[in-house]
């Protein structure tokens, strides 16, 4: 068990990168916490997995440094880090049974059999395979493949961190929700700090207690799930969580007002810095429809069970509203109502407003 | 009920009628020939099982089938390990890749009896030149010709030549089928290279190894062109394999009563050995 911090880390695939669209990674500076359950969440292509694999030591980074407990561990290949990783299709050796999966990794440090046996008999219980341990391990289904992968994880009781690159890939729906309780449910028991990687926001929100929100090699944000939700950092943070994403909307600021199409907007607090372009952000749950505020034309109403999306026109601009009960009719025309502690601004992409007390 | 219509049987009538001609009939006028007794004229006399029996119990065909035997047990020995290692450092991605395996291709590309004919000039003692390389220059007495042992090696290293990148391109499909993760996950659980290779490489180039095996049994076990071209089965009998055994009895001697007796008995050996391997091979999956 240790804590991660990575320092200055940037990686290129190019042999010789000099502009910063050569790097899949820009720039990362990063603690991981000792026991934390994070998520790495981010869309594809957006530099997570090269991340995820220069931890792990399968990549060696262009440039920075990789600290495990302020040991600095670069230049060491896998084996010689203690971390384990869940890939996305189960990895298991085929013509071993499921036993000698599990104890695989231990085998191969040397340890001795009776502590072998120990380990993989409690890692097996926790994973519900403790049936399974005799069968050949090529004949199970892609979720107990998988579960297999993450018991070889889990086995070495030394390790400093678990990685799982978007492991519930191949699994069935109904299999995904059974695991990723599981998953959370191992964490609490066993405490390892756990990386989860993936593009499918539900599967990072329900796991981590930390999502960090990647896009073009870059951090977007850290934070706890409610953190993402209420206050993305950046635009593309509100626009990749939640579903509907928050609405984005062009507007100008005169004298410190935020006008929307003409129409002052009240912002959650004091806008600060000046210049480039502006946008406000608000999320679909806190768009009501009232009496005053810019006007729209109704596009479509969606019903999804519990509450409907309702599409405005503004203009050209599309915005979505979450509308519990009474959703006005197609073609109406209405005024949009949005709550002021909910509403941001964002200069260049990045939040520009004081946080409302 | 559903009305059950066996016209769809006449879609079948082709391919039986393409085997009847080109294996079924063939194979009954074998069968025809091995159980009588023929000098010529269409005259036959039957003569039962008396081929069978001779056959069974001539000394001349034991030392051939040992001969045989000896033959595709050594040509598998070296050909499979060494086409599995050759396969293993062959490069998986880059500019090399379509040069070695259009290089692998080559020797396979070339007609049995010119590969015959290649290795026969290669090794003339005074002109060829592996021939003149080992008398002139190495000093070793080698001639093909003369000494068994000479070409025994002869004709082992040039089915060697021909037929190992067979096993390298089927075990290559193989290695490449197998997705980077694995390699990753193994270098995490700290296998070593020979846990790699026995617990990833080894199980993943089962089907193809098992296939490569068979096919390299199979047509080694039923050689015929190239030694008879290389060594025309000389010196005296020591190269006279199952096969050039056979066109001896039928063609030099005209026996075609148990030339036909002995085909059926070679037939029957490969079947056995190919179906008793593939059996054996393959029984473990289903469990």
């Amino acid at each position: 068990m240790a804590k991660i911090t990575l320092s200055q880390l940037r990686h290129s695939y190019a042999p010789a990168p000099k502009a910063p669209e050569d790097y899949a990674l820009k720039q990362i500076d990063l603690d991981w916490e000792d026991g934390g359950a994070y998520a790495l969440l981010g869309p594809s292509g957006c530099g997570k997995s090269t991340l995820l694999n220069i931890i792990s030591g399968l990549l060696h980074p262009s440039e920075g440094r990789i600290l495990f407990d302020d040991r600095d561990v670069t230049d060491l290949a896998p084996d010689q880090r203690n971390i384990a990783q869940v890939f996305q299709f189960p990895v298991i050796y085929d013509t071993m049974r499921v036993y000698d999966n599990l104890a695989f990794p231990l085998r191969n440090r040397g340890v001795d059999e009776v502590r072998v046996d120990a380990r993989v008999r409690e890692i097996a219980k926790m994973l519900e395979l403790t049936d399974l341990l005799q069968t050949k391990a090529a004949n199970l289904a892609p979720d107990n493949k998988q579960k297999i992968s993450m018991g070889r994880g889990l086995v070495r009781d030394d390790v400093n961190v678990i990685m799982f690159d978007e492991p519930l890939t191949v699994i069935d729906p109904h299999l995904k929700w059974k695991l990723r309780s599981k998953l959370k449910e191992l964490h609490q028991r066993v405490r390892a700090t756990m990386i989860y990687v993936t593009h499918d926001q539900t599967e990072a929100l329900t796991f981590a207690d930390q999502v960090v929100v990647m896009q073009d090699g870059v951090i977007v944000q850290i934070g706890t799930p409610i953190e993402l939700f209420e206050r993305p950092a950046h635009t593309f943070v509100g626009h990749f969580i939640g579903s509907p994403g928050m609405n984005v909307l062009p507007c100008d600021i005169q004298g410190g007002t935020a006008l929307l199409h003409g129409e002052p907007i009240a912002l959650e607090g004091a806008v600060t810095g000046d210049g480039g372009i502006t946008q406000l952000g608000i999320r679909p749950e806190f768009v009501t429809f009232g009496s005053t505020g810019p006007q729209a034309t109704i596009r479509q109403v969606s019903d999804i069970g519990r509450h409907a999306v309702v599409e405005a026109k503004l203009g050209e601009q599309s915005v979505h509203a979450v509308v519990e009960s009474n959703p006005p009719a197609q073609g109406d025309t209405v005024h949009l109502t949005f709550d002021p502690s909910q509403t941001r601004l964002y200069r260049d992409g990045w939040l520009a407003t004081e946080a409302c007390q | 009920m559903k009305t059950v219509n066996q016209r769809a049987w006449f879609f079948v009538l082709p391919v039986l009628l393409l085997v009847a001609f080109n294996a079924l009939v063939p194979m009954m006028t074998v069968v025809n020939y091995s159980v009588q007794e023929t000098f010529g004229d269409n005259l036959f006399f039957w003569e039962g099982l008396r081929w069978f029996e001779q056959i069974l119990t001539s000394e001349r065909f034991h030392a051939a089938l040992g001969r045989q035997f000896l033959f595709t047990g050594i040509i598998l020995l070296i050909e499979i390990p060494l086409g599995i290692i050759i396969a293993l450092s062959m490069p998986r991605k880059g500019f090399w890749v379509p040069v070695c395996l259009v290089t692998m291709a080559l020797p396979m590309l070339i007609p049995w009896n010119v590969v015959g004919a290649m290795w026969n000039i290669f090794t003339l003692p005074r002109l060829g030149l592996a021939g003149y390389f080992l008398n002139e220059i190495v000093g070793i007495n080698y001639n093909m010709t003369q000494s068994p042992l000479a070409a025994w090696i002869t004709i082992i290293v040039m089915d060697v030549w021909h037929w190992t990148s067979l096993v390298v391109l089927l075990c290559y499909a193989g290695l490449v089928s197998i997705p980077d993760a694995y390699y990753q996950a193994a270098k995490i659980d700290g296998a070593s290279n020979w846990s790699v290779f026995r617990y990833i490489q080894l199980p993943k180039m089962k089907t193809v190894l098992t296939i490569a095996i068979l096919l390299r049994f199979m047509d080694s076990f039923n050689i015929y062109t190239e030694p008879f071209v290389l060594t025309g089965g000389g010196p005296g009998n020591s190269t006279t394999l199952l096969s050039i055994d056979l066109v001896k009895i039928a063609l030099g001697q005209f026996d075609l009563g148990p030339a036909a007796a002995m085909s059926l008995i070679y037939f029957a050996i490969t079947l056995l050995v190919s179906w008793l391997f593939y059996t054996l091979m393959t029984r473990e999956d289903d469990k």
